[in-house]
């Protein structure tokens, strides 16, 4: 299921803005990797490329290699629609369709895709909501709109709807950076969860949470404002948080930053 | 100045207990002050012999405004009292909107309701002389149904894909382009939307045309740019992350534009199909100039003469007889509740198409 993310020599625009410079790096099957780093600095633009969702943006551009288990996502023959299929994506802030059902709203990715058989259907939606621990408090009003849910539902609710299409790859923009600490707590159960079916990636402003959940840890930082952000290194977690090898890294973990 | 006022108020306040107490007006007192300045208004009015009630209104909402700053003033400072004088202002100016359209839709009413009967709504006006009373709409009922629903037809999913290519699709210079041309059209007088396709017709077809279809065709010319530009605005208002949320599952665009984008905003774009047929109900010079008129039923619309609401009453008012002034005032009141009955379908699509937020 997971896919190992090659990542050699790449770099995203903004129209001519340069937003991350020369980025390498290998995020490992079936783990977890956490990006860290101050406001601005790319990660999310990085996070994004990754799916080919940075193009989205107007006058977003890439260059660079994106391997996902030796095939380039950025290869002339390949649909950003299949790629986006492949690596699933959970946002800031929680977005479930607000005129669909919850129960719409997990099959969504699946019916936009073409699956339409009702018992399929309400196999994956349920597998998909006890996957992401929302099964019990949901399953009496599979019918009401998503919106009606708390903030933390309606994440969770959000992650079930990305891992109804069993995507090989889970990339998550700051999950919690939105969520009160209990609900913080349940998404970071369902991470360590989930990553032995997905390779997840997740952004985090919350450097307490890095450690928690992560295996492996970037750390991004950008020379001086308007400045692309560039990759300060990438380890183990533990090693980043105890003992990491540039100076830079130290200083932001230990908030002696700037 | 200011001191002073503050001492007044303060040496009228006895010893303030409280540091956020003060003295206030009882909740009544904006409505008390009308009512005594409508009275007043009315006494100056008929003192001094004013014989519009215009006049005296003007009077009463000066003094309204006045009379409330001066209550304020005096007892809960100068600061309250301009906050009155803005809202009595934001009031005046309400009254002031909504009184000629109570008026209008009063005198409609007065002076149609008791043409507006089963016969009138149910007959048409042929071998009726218009000296005579009888005869009815019928025809003209027709005609605007079948014009405006022909428009609509043309017009709504026009205007509706031109703003979802403005909005998904559009950069560069054609959008600029399109933008800018919608913006000409939503300024084209009726009259010469009539004219352009009268040309049209002759430079075709080679006659001019006498039936109902080239009237919708100007209609729909003055539909599109409304549609347009209230379907664009409904679009942007769906926000991005909705977007991004489609299409990080994987949908293609288009399905996210059909799936997810377009519904979440069709009570809005419904809203203005409807309005945008509301305004083009009560367009008569297309229909005057393109479908010529008539007294009998003709519910062809690609064949022969029809006629239609707004041109029904502009005919029977160039008539000028007291039969067909009131033939003019019942259809204007049949047009009224045409309209209004198509605002109010929008407003109900509108709240029963509304993203869900309840069900917590």
């Amino acid at each position: 299921m997971a896919k190992r993310i090659d990542v050699s020599g790449l770099s995203a625009f903004y129209g001519n803005h340069k937003a991350i410079d020369d980025i390498s790096m290998t995020v490992e099957p079936g783990s977890v990797t956490a990006f860290i780093g101050p406001s601005g600095c790319g990660k999310s633009t990085f996070l994004r490329t990754l799916n080919r969702m940075h193009e989205v943006t107007p006058g977003g551009r890439v260059e660079g290699k994106v391997l996902l288990d030796d095939e380039n996502l950025y290869a002339a023959n390949v649909d950003p629609v299949t790629v986006r299929r492949t690596v699933g994506m959970v946002f800031q802030r929680p977005n479930p369709f607000p005129t669909m059902s919850i129960y719409d709203n997990v099959a969504a990715g699946l019916r936009l895709n073409g699956i339409r058989k009702k018992g399929e259907l309400d196999s994956i939606v349920e597998k998909s909501l006890k996957g992401a621990n929302l099964w019990n408090e949901v399953k009496d009003r599979l019918n009401k709109p998503g919106s009606g849910l708390s903030g933390g539902q309606q994440q969770r609710l959000c992650i079930a709807r990305a891992t109804a299409v069993e995507p090989e790859v889970l990339l998550m923009d700051e999950p919690c950076s939105a969520l009160d600490p209990i609900s913080t707590l349940a998404i970071e159960d369902l991470i360590g969860e989930l990553k032995s079916r997905f390779t997840i990636v997740i952004v985090t402003h919350n450097m307490q949470q890095a450690a928690r959940v992560s295996d492996r840890t970037a750390f991004f930082n950008l020379a001086a404002v308007g400045q692309p952000g560039k990759l300060i290194e990438i380890d183990d977690t533990e090693r980043i948080f105890s003992n990491p090898s540039v100076q830079a890294t130290e200083d932001y973990i230990s908030g002696r930053f700037g | 100045m200011t001191d002073t006022v503050m001492d007044a108020t303060s040496s009228a306040v006895p010893a303030p207990s409280s540091l956020l107490a003060s003295r206030r007006l009882p909740r009544w007192t904006p409505l008390a002050v009308a009512v005594i300045a409508i009275g007043v208004a009315v006494g100056i009015g008929a003192g001094a012999g004013l014989s519009s009630h215009i006049q005296w209104g003007l009077i009463a909402l000066a003094l309204f405004v006045l009379g409330n700053y001066a209550v304020t003033a005096r007892v809960e400072g100068r600061r309250q009292a301009k906050d009155k004088v803005a809202t009595s202002l934001v009031w005046s100016a309400f009254i002031l909107a909504v009184l000629p359209l109570y008026s209008l839709i009063e005198t409609t009413i007065k002076k149609g309701a008791g043409v507006v009967n089963g016969t009138f709504l149910t007959h048409s006006m042929n071998n009726v002389l218009t000296i005579e009373p009888g005869g009815g709409v019928y025809h003209a009922i027709i005609g605007t149904l079948e014009q405006v629903g022909i428009a609509g037809a043309i017009a709504t999913p026009i205007g509706i894909f031109t703003a979802i290519y403005l909005v998904e699709y559009g950069k560069g210079r054609l959008a600029t382009v399109v933008t800018f041309f919608v913006d000409v059209m939503t300024g084209i007088p009726s009259i010469v939307s009539g004219l352009f396709i009268l040309s049209l017709w002759f430079v075709l077809l080679g006659h001019a045309p006498h039936s109902g279809f080239p009237g919708s065709l100007a209609l729909a010319i003055l539909m599109t740019p409304i549609v347009v530009r209230s379907t664009e605005e409904m679009l942007k208002l769906v926000p991005n992350e909705l977007r991004e949320a489609s299409l990080a599952l994987g949908v293609p665009k288009w399905r996210t534009i059909t799936k997810v984008v377009v519904p979440t905003a069709i009570g809005g774009i419904t809203t203005g199909v409807m309005l945008a047929l509301a305004r083009i109900a009560g367009e008569s010079a297309p229909i005057a100039l393109l479908v010529f008129g008539s007294n009998v039923i003709n519910t062809n619309p690609f064949s022969g003469p029809q006629s239609s609401l707004p041109y029904y009453i502009y005919e029977q008012y160039v008539s000028g007889s007291t039969a067909s002034y009131s033939r003019a005032w019942g259809a204007a009141l049949v047009l009224i509740a045409f309209v209004m009955i198509l605002n109010l379908l929008a407003r109900a699509i509108a709240w029963w198409k509304a993203p869900k937020h309840s069900g917590r």
